[in-house]
């Protein structure tokens, strides 16, 4: 593993199978009543978060507590960023104060990396979303989420998504997540068929390792998970698709189309879903969307994450595959 | 004023000969010219230019002192060899009246390192919407002639179509920035490959390209001349030969870093490659050096754009467009046009200082070295190679892309009307 994670891209297939392991272990900590590892006991982390998140904040926040990390947060709004401060000096700020670790949001594609490799800081720098450029941790979310489901949470251990059929649906063009999912999941073993009207697909995508279809219904009976991505209403003023309606008729998942699917598939999204626009009530409550067990999954693989980049090479005082022995 | 004696100096790279500077005009040259009198110049085939001339600077003053000035931009111009510095409008306040050209065309005057010939807005404010008064700047001391709104683009037809007209009066020319405002709304780098993977906002090619096929067309339509600012495409290549071979009358330059860098630079996301226009990708940067080779493009321009540390030293999105370009841009035409066999030192005389300095109409800059005519002359060092180190810059900006990079080349001396601003690679 690297020093920081700032891209999908950057994880090798042993590297994301061992984060993938690591979280299926860090899943069972979740099930105990008291929900707590002393891995990170004594460590600070930063959640610097320039850009609005709840979910994804809160996630990072639930994982670094129950590996007993100090967390401080740091939401843009209302700090002295809106007075003109630059990313350096809110960085060096924080890491003068003793951080561990900087988890970082940023609307400006490429903010992490330039915080990592900019010798501005020191501390290692997990990428929670930049702009439209990568979000490696939902990408690891979202295939430990296939892993579980597809294989089994014991039967996957080791194994990556070989063979697997992944359809991704929706705005890939300003798709962090698609970006991220594409890039982790080739490397995983995955065929990734992105769907999307032309317009959200981004000039330059024919070398992606995937495909692109304009056709959802011709790519459904060939998925083993089907994909939606959240497409805002805004789109459609800068004539990216003509409406919200016809934009659910060529591309929305409902009831019909899920019907089209294989039984085992699975329907993901990684939230905030926009229902009656990407999807319907029917399909989002149906149980083989993973939505809510995405969400779950999300803070075992931050768990995971935090713990191989910061504690990972040390003989950790209470190592979770301890944890794991004691259990059995 | 003393006479200086160039001994040994390979006239646009031709066979060495003495060439002696008396006052502000050369001479004579020849072989063994007595060097009575005069301050001897060892040039040991160094090779001799006219001084260059540059139609595209940013010297920043009034407004932005805190990146550049006239004095610390004409000194990193007479250090990059130039003689000669059209400087941009978009200033604070902007150069769109006869006040603002006159300041700056009288500041270069006072400073004395490089003449400065500023360019006048072609709309208020560059806003697009109304002309400037063209004419009052042309007639004001500092004679205006070519007019730009360079960094923003004249997108609206109708007032480029007005512009184009107008300066035909008194043979002004108009520089088009080509930018499509529309395409390139967020518009963060080249659109292509490496846009899509580092998910910055795309600057699509077609955007110049179709501005300038507009524009050629109007120029051809009212019968003007128009000058085609940084071509950084294939298409454009292809747009402005089309043009030429039509009997158009346009122009076009090029900027030292769209002959050399492509955008897989920005993934580094290191805004110091961030650059309007972008880079763009290998394919166009080699299109480009084939048409400055073959004179399709007619001149290379600096573009020259400094920028205070901090507006580079952040997220990409947040950073400031532009490089400072004065006092690496002949290296990096030897890299890529001369050591690459595609230009002679003829041809970059040519493309660097005769061409730029005709299609400006600056007086006595870009002539010919040879007798009675004014002495503005650089002498370079093309046989060094050493790494670019922006902490000796004469500029007040080091937002270089070159930092490190080994080039070739250096100017030991440049001499303004007989005057040397530069010896032995220091400013005088």
């Amino acid at each position: 593993m690297k020093r920081h994670l700032i891209s999908a891209a950057d994880l090798t297939r042993d590297d994301a199978v061992l984060i993938l392991d690591t979280a299926e272990e860090m899943a069972r900590v979740a099930d105990r009543p008291i929900k707590k590892l002393p891995t990170l006991r004594g460590r600070t982390v930063c959640n610097l978060f320039f850009e609005d998140s709840t979910r994804t904040r809160i996630s990072f926040e639930a994982a670094e507590k129950r590996l007993s990390a100090d967390v401080i947060n740091f939401a843009a709004k209302g700090s002295s960023v809106s007075k003109g401060e630059s990313l350096k000096d809110t960085a060096q700020t924080l890491e003068a104060m003793g951080v561990d670790a900087v988890v970082i949001r940023h609307s400006a594609s490429g903010a992490p990396y330039r915080l990592a490799t900019s010798g501005w800081i020191d501390a290692p720098v997990i990428n929670a979303g930049d702009g439209t450029h990568q979000h490696p941790t939902q990408a690891l979310l979202d295939a430990f989420t296939m892993r579980r489901r597809l294989i089994g949470p014991d039967a996957g251990l080791g194994q990556d998504l070989g063979g697997r059929r992944i359809t991704i649906v929706g705005d890939v063009l300003h798709s962090r997540v698609a970006r991220s999912n594409v890039d982790l999941l080739h490397t995983l073993g995955a065929e990734v068929t992105l769907v999307a009207p032309p317009t959200l697909v981004p000039v330059g995508v024919e070398t992606w390792p995937c495909e692109v279809s304009y056709d959802l219904d011709s790519v459904l009976p060939k998925s083993d998970a089907v994909m939606m991505l959240r497409v805002q209403r805004e789109r459609m003023n800068a004539a990216f698709f003509p409406t919200e309606r016809e934009y659910s008729r060529r591309y929305g998942l409902d009831g019909d189309r899920m019907a089209r699917m294989p039984e085992h598939a699975l329907v993901m999204h990684p939230g905030p879903m926009v229902r009656g626009m990407e999807i319907t009530a029917e399909v989002a409550d149906s149980g083989r969307c993973t939505a809510v067990e995405q969400v779950a999954n999300g803070v075992s693989i931050r768990m995971a994450v935090l713990y191989l980049l910061l504690g990972g090479n040390e003989p950790a005082v209470s190592s979770p595959r301890t944890d794991r022995t004691e259990e059995k | 004023m003393s006479k200086i004696l160039i001994r040994g100096a390979k006239v646009l790279g031709g066979e060495p000969q003495d060439v002696l500077i008396d006052g502000e005009t050369i001479a004579a040259l020849g072989s063994g010219l007595s060097p009575e009198g005069a301050t001897v110049i060892e040039a040991d085939g160094k090779i001799l230019l006219p001084g260059l001339v540059d139609l595209h600077t940013h010297l920043r003053e009034p407004g932005r002192e805190d990146s550049e000035t006239v004095l610390t931009g004409t000194r990193a111009a007479a250090g990059g060899g130039y003689t000669a510095v059209f400087a941009m409008a978009n200033t604070f306040p902007v150069a769109d009246t006869a006040g603002v050209v006159e300041q700056v065309y009288r500041l270069g005057q006072e400073h004395g390192y490089c003449d400065v010939q500023p360019i006048g807005a072609v709309t208020v404010g560059l806003e697009g919407k109304k002309l400037a008064e063209l004419g009052a700047m042309h007639e004001s001391a500092a004679g205006v002639t070519v007019f730009s709104d360079d960094g923003k683009c004249v997108d609206d037809a109708v007032i480029m179509r007005r512009a184009l007209e107008y300066v035909k009066a008194f043979g002004g020319v108009v520089a088009q920035h080509a930018q499509e405002p529309r395409l390139t709304e967020g518009a963060q780098m080249n659109e292509g490959v490496v846009s899509a993977e580092l998910g910055l906002g795309g600057w699509p090619a077609v955007a110049e390209e179709s501005i300038i096929a507009r524009d050629v067309l109007l120029a051809e339509h009212v019968g003007s001349r128009v000058h085609i600012c940084h071509l950084s495409t294939a298409g454009s290549v292809e747009i402005v030969r089309w043009a030429k071979s039509r009997g158009i009358d346009v122009t076009a330059e090029v900027t030292p870093h769209h002959l050399l860098l492509t955008d897989e630079l920005v993934r580094t996301y290191n805004p110091v490659y961030k650059v309007n226009p972008p880079l763009r990708t290998e394919r166009d940067v080699m299109a480009l050096r084939e048409a400055l080779a073959d004179g399709t493009i007619d001149i290379v321009a600096t573009d020259h754009a400094p920028h205070p540390h901090e507006d580079k030293d952040c997220e990409w999105a947040a950073a400031a467009m532009g490089m400072v370009g004065l006092e690496t841009a002949l290296s990096v035409v030897q890299r890529t046009m001369v050591d690459t066999g595609l230009l002679t030192w003829a041809d970059v005389a040519d493309r660097m200082s005769f061409a730029p300095a005709r299609i400006g109409q600056a007086t006595g800059h870009g002539r010919p070295i040879s007798a009675g005519e004014p002495a503005n002359l650089t002498l370079v060092d093309s046989a060094y190679r050493g790494e670019v180190d922006p902490a000796g810059f004469a500029s007040r900006s080091r937002n270089t892309p070159y930092e490190g990079r080994e080039l070739p080349g250096r100017i030991t001396h440049t001499f303004l009307r007989g005057r040397a601003t530069v010896v032995d690679g220091k400013l005088a």
